[in-house]
């Protein structure tokens, strides 16, 4: 840190010299969060848009590749992410008001609920993967008849395009949950070392605002692969 | 700095959130044709709201973060309802439906 001049009275530390004030550079700093955020809304929007496109060419095929989800999972799942949600901002809340202890502990629960999170979707692949329902992976790829599900295998080619979207768009989100877990760790690190206060918790702020993110993609991705098409009967 | 949520504020969005997704578990097991998409698009919407405006806290945040994140929604908005127009429009959807 440079030798703070006289003139300034009263300079926090945590003030780049680039900005004016800190409520300045908090807005800054949460304006370029939010750009990033653009980016990624258009990485997901992208699949997204490509899921709408394929969901309506192939409707018979995709409503067969539902009865392979188990909404129960992905309900489950989705609680978790809120919930670690609810913990995220209540840490972010915690740093606001300067509250170290329960910062760091709304912290480790967030973590918490994540990894919970990523092992269940661990649990819900290894059964794609017994059930012969990953795609492009020689001799895990079996789109017969079975008696649980008869009829499905005129559907083979097209539910592999559709298994192919499950496992991208989900895939992606679960990285961007090890991302936000270990985005998390740091944040937690650097508030044991005492980082933050209350006229500083700028890192607390943003990472939320990721992690949040991060849920909002679940909102959607869990109605649009687990619960359209449950009530379908086989053809 | 923005206010601060509440922590009576921040709890009851969560047990809001909670309800809406057994909300959307369950009414998804009613056959309702192309309302079962609708329906579930609208609640993940509403849900959606709820995380941005106050767990994410862009309510209070300052006008241009607001109009970034109008952006974001309007970009979304171009790149879906564009292409479903020019998919419905050339009739390339194969068999017919929406959903």
């Amino acid at each position: 840190m440079a030798d703070h001049s006289s003139a300034v009275a009263e300079h926090n530390p945590n003030l780049r010299h680039h900005f004016d004030t800190m409520e300045q550079q908090f807005d800054s700093a949460t304006l370029g969060m939010w750009v990033f955020l653009l980016t990624e809304i258009m990485f997901f929007g992208g699949m997204f848009c490509a899921y709408m496109i394929y969901r309506n060419m192939y409707p018979a095929a995709f409503a067969s590749t539902s009865k392979h989800m188990e909404p129960f999972w992905g309900a489950t799942n989705t609680l978790v992410l809120i919930v670690s949600s609810l913990t995220m901002a209540l840490a972010v809340r915690a740093a606001r008001l300067g509250q170290q202890k329960a910062l760091q502990i709304l912290l480790l629960l967030t973590i918490f609920f994540g990894l919970c999170f990523l092992g269940v979707k661990g649990v819900e692949y290894h059964q794609h993967w017994v059930d012969k329902n990953v795609p492009l992976i020689a001799g895990h790829w079996d789109y017969s008849n079975s008696e649980e599900f008869p009829n499905q295998a005129q559907y083979a080619k097209q539910a592999q395009i559709l298994f192919c979207f499950y496992f991208f768009m989900t895939g992606f989100h679960a990285l961007h949950m090890v991302v936000g877990v270990a985005l998390m760790l740091t944040i937690f690190f650097m508030a044991r070392r005492g980082k933050f206060n209350a006229s500083y918790f700028t890192p607390v702020e943003i990472s939320g605002l990721y992690w949040h993110f991060v849920d909002i993609v679940w909102i959607f991705l869990f109605p649009l692969l687990y619960l359209i098409g449950r009530t379908k009967e086989m053809m | 700095m923005h206010s601060a949520p509440s922590v009576r504020t921040l709890v009851l969005v969560w047990l809001t959130l909670t309800i809406m997704t057994i909300v959307t578990f369950e009414v998804s097991k009613i056959e309702m044709g192309e309302w079962n998409i609708v329906v579930a698009l609208l609640i993940a919407f509403f849900k959606m709201m709820l995380v941005i405006l106050i767990f994410m806290n862009v309510r209070s945040e300052s006008p241009l973060t607001k109009l970034f994140v109008g952006a974001g929604f309007f970009w979304m908005v171009l790149l879906l309802g564009q292409v479903a127009i020019d998919y419905i429009s050339r009739s390339w959807m194969p068999e017919g439906k929406m959903w």
